[in-house]
């Protein structure tokens, strides 16, 4: 090889923005093995989100009520429509359908405890009712889902409210995937599988297509469980105004809606990172659709994706939902991708808050697994306290900013009491971009 | 007989009527009048009684059924005795898509013939269908039998997991990683059994045993063409 000339200037090597190590990683990992990355977790690129918002506080014509003195409620009711018992909730932060299989055990066991003792409810997932999490949480939501794994009417009964599962976030328009590694002989026979296969469960309802069956679907469900829980229909966001609205046609008493940061056990990396809407784009025409059909807030609807703090959970309710849903932060509080484990992370490739490879079961938390010994990391009295104490910083969070901006209940937060950092921001989320009186899309811009 | 008439009485009442009877029920013999077509007709019945629908219904006739036998004289809407856990329905007509789908347990027989998609995601019933099924039939099938003694459609068990399919007729053509195989003696005892128990007058030995070729339980990139 000839030495370079050190008195010739060189060009810098530059890396491509296009083919950037990591995309350039990926090329080589897909030529090497002939299939698509599968992780878990939610979309990771930065999308426009609850962060590009702000709050704008009291002022001369707004007046602020004391924080600790003066009453800020945070209860909300869900499936006043129908049911003859709506869920009463202390407060507005629910725990998303997170599937036995898909989680262990003792984290099913911690988040019913956790969510209890915070005054909220959990949700079953892919794979049916477990005894831990029935007797260990309050209100349950028992999931609906295209697999009816472990689906039977004495479960459904036991529930205290019907989440039909029409797509999430992470993968809207795709089923559920639970790899061998994870099939354990107790979730094999939940799920009438065969141990150690790979379970790529539907994406589509066996025995309804389209909005007109799903009004039927309802109503037998409604039969079976004598009219007395409320029915909610998910979603994942991608036409939020058409789906609330046939939603709402369909007879649901709630709608939840998932954006695309809402995290899930197993899917394609291409799925979750370039299908669906973000949260933040879908609330506005979720309330626009229960406003025009007369029933914003007869009709709840519950947000859910990347929902991290009080300030996120304020900023969902300002923009007109009744409640939201949490999955990773969940999963966080109980210890998942806790540094603690870094050298175990490190074994497994990955770094702490990186480690997303929940499908292969080997999760050094103790939480995404089937493995017994891991699985015991997990102390489910500790992780349900630590769980309760994050549900009531959340809640403490959003009461602060909703007593600033003056108002006695969180469900009284209003897209007036927001401003945007970012236009993309603005044109989302229907409000102002910060210090002006103008959003895209709005008359006169 | 206990008769109830639905044109007057409502669907409400009737399944909440059906629905309270228990295990020791005296009332075990019901007629139900003038389905004309409903949906959801004696959905979520959970003790040993006898209920015959005079008439057609529409969707999820029985559905979740445990423990009841459901005769429909006439034919049924989609997703008849869907996630059935127990029991038997019998249907004299036809049936339309989904018959039988997820579920768990019991016996569906259908007198006539069965529309696609019979036997979905099917978790352990068994299903007997005296004419012919159309297209994906016994799709994503876990467990259970599925006998046709007609012919079937496209796609038969496509992605079969460990359900047993029994077809007499012709088969249009069998859907991913679904495979003939050899009828064995413990076979023909399923089989003779379930068509004892539907009152269908059929010989085993005419019957072909489809299932899963398991090829697709773990993912190999070199069948990647069949997912
Ligand atoms: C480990 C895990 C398992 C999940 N399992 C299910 C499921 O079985 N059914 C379902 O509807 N959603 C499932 N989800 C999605 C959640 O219900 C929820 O939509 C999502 O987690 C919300 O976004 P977040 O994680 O950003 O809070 C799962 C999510 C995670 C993280």
């Amino acid at each position: 090889m000839k030495d370079m000339d050190s008195r010739i200037p060189r060009t810098m090597p530059i890396q491509s923005a296009t083919f950037t190590n990591e995309i350039n990683a990926e090329i080589r990992r897909a030529a090497a093995t002939g299939i698509y990355d599968i992780r878990g977790g939610g979309a990771k690129r930065r999308v426009p989100h609850f962060d590009d918002l702000l709050f704008l506080g009291a002022s001369v014509s707004r007046y602020p009520l004391e924080g600790y003195r003066e009453r800020c409620d945070t209860s909300v009711t869900l499936g006043t429509r129908f049911a003859k018992n709506p869920i009463k909730l202390d407060i507005p932060i629910t725990i998303a359908g997170m599937s036995f299989g898909a989680l262990s055990g003792p984290a099913k066991e911690a988040l019913g405890r956790g969510a209890s003792a915070a005054g909220t409810s959990t949700t079953t997932g892919d794979g049916g009712m477990t005894p831990e999490e029935r007797g260990h949480s309050t209100k349950l939501v028992y999931q609906y889902l295209p697999s009816r794994y472990g689906m039977n009417p004495n479960d459904l009964r036991k529930a205290d409210a019907i989440e039909i599962v029409v797509g999430q976030g992470a993968k809207p328009g795709g089923g559920g995937m639970l790899l061998g590694q994870k099939i354990s002989d107790r979730v094999a026979d939940m799920r009438t599988l065969p141990k150690g296969i790979d379970q790529r469960s539907a994406c589509r309802h066996p025995d309804w297509t389209g909005p007109d069956d799903l009004e039927i679907k309802i109503l037998e469900l409604r039969e079976i469980t004598n009219w007395q829980v409320p029915i909610y229909v998910k979603v994942g966001a991608t036409r939020p105004y058409y789906d609330t609205a046939l939603a709402v046609k369909a007879g649901a008493d709630v709608v939840v809606m998932d954006g695309m940061q809402g995290g899930t056990a197993a899917t394609q990396d291409v799925f979750i990172e370039h299908v669906g809407l973000p949260t933040l784009s879908c609330i506005r025409p979720a309330v626009q659709a229960l406003q025009d059909l007369g029933v914003h807030r007869e009709v709840q609807l519950v947000i859910s994706g990347g929902i991290r703090t009080g300030a996120d959970v304020a900023k969902a309710l300002a923009l007109g939902a009744d409640a939201v849903a949490i999955g990773t932060a969940a999963l966080i509080a109980l210890g998942d991708n806790d540094p603690k484990w870094e050298s175990e992370y490190q074994k497994l490739g990955t770094t702490t808050g990186a480690y997303d490879d929940w499908h292969e079961g080997q999760d050094p938390a103790g939480i995404t697994t089937q493995d017994p010994d891991l699985a015991a990391r997990v102390d489910p009295v500790d992780a349900g306290r630590r769980l309760r104490n994050y549900l009531k910083v959340m809640t403490l969070e959003a009461q602060t900013i909703a007593r600033a901006c003056g108002h006695n209940h969180l469900h009284n937060l209003e897209p007036e009491d927001l401003c945007a950092l970012t236009m993309e921001a603005a044109a989302m989320a229907k409000v102002p971009l910060a210090g002006t009186d103008w959003y895209p899309g709005k008359a006169g811009f | 007989m206990q008769t109830f008439d639905v044109a007057e009485n409502g669907l409400r009442e009737l399944n909440q009527t059906l629905q309270a009877q228990s295990v020791d029920t005296n009332q075990t013999n019901w007629e139900v009048k003038n389905p004309k077509g409903s949906h959801a007709i004696a959905v979520g019945l959970d003790a040993p009684i006898e209920v015959t629908v005079k008439g057609s219904t529409g969707y999820y006739c029985a559905g979740m059924n445990q423990q009841a036998t459901v005769r429909v004289e006439g034919s049924v809407g989609p997703g008849v005795a869907e996630n059935m856990m127990s029991g038997t329905v019998v249907v004299e007509g036809d049936a339309s898509q989904y018959a039988g789908a997820t579920g768990h347990g019991g016996l569906l027989v259908i007198k006539g013939n069965a529309s696609s998609r019979c036997g979905i995601s099917m978790k352990g019933i068994d299903i007997v269908v005296q004419g012919n099924i159309g297209h994906m039939c016994a799709f994503m099938a876990q467990a259970g039998n599925l006998v046709v003694c007609g012919d079937a459609g496209d796609a038969l068990g496509d992605s079969l997991y460990e359900a047993r399919l029994f077809v007499r007729g012709s088969v249009k053509s069998l859907g991913a990683d679904c495979v003939e195989k050899e009828m064995r003696p413990e076979h023909i005892e399923i089989l003779k059994d379930l068509l004892d128990r539907a009152e269908i007058d059929a010989k085993p030995e005419d019957f072909k045993r489809y299932g899963s070729a398991r090829n697709l339980y773990n993912f190999d990139v070199d069948n990647s063409a069949a997912y």
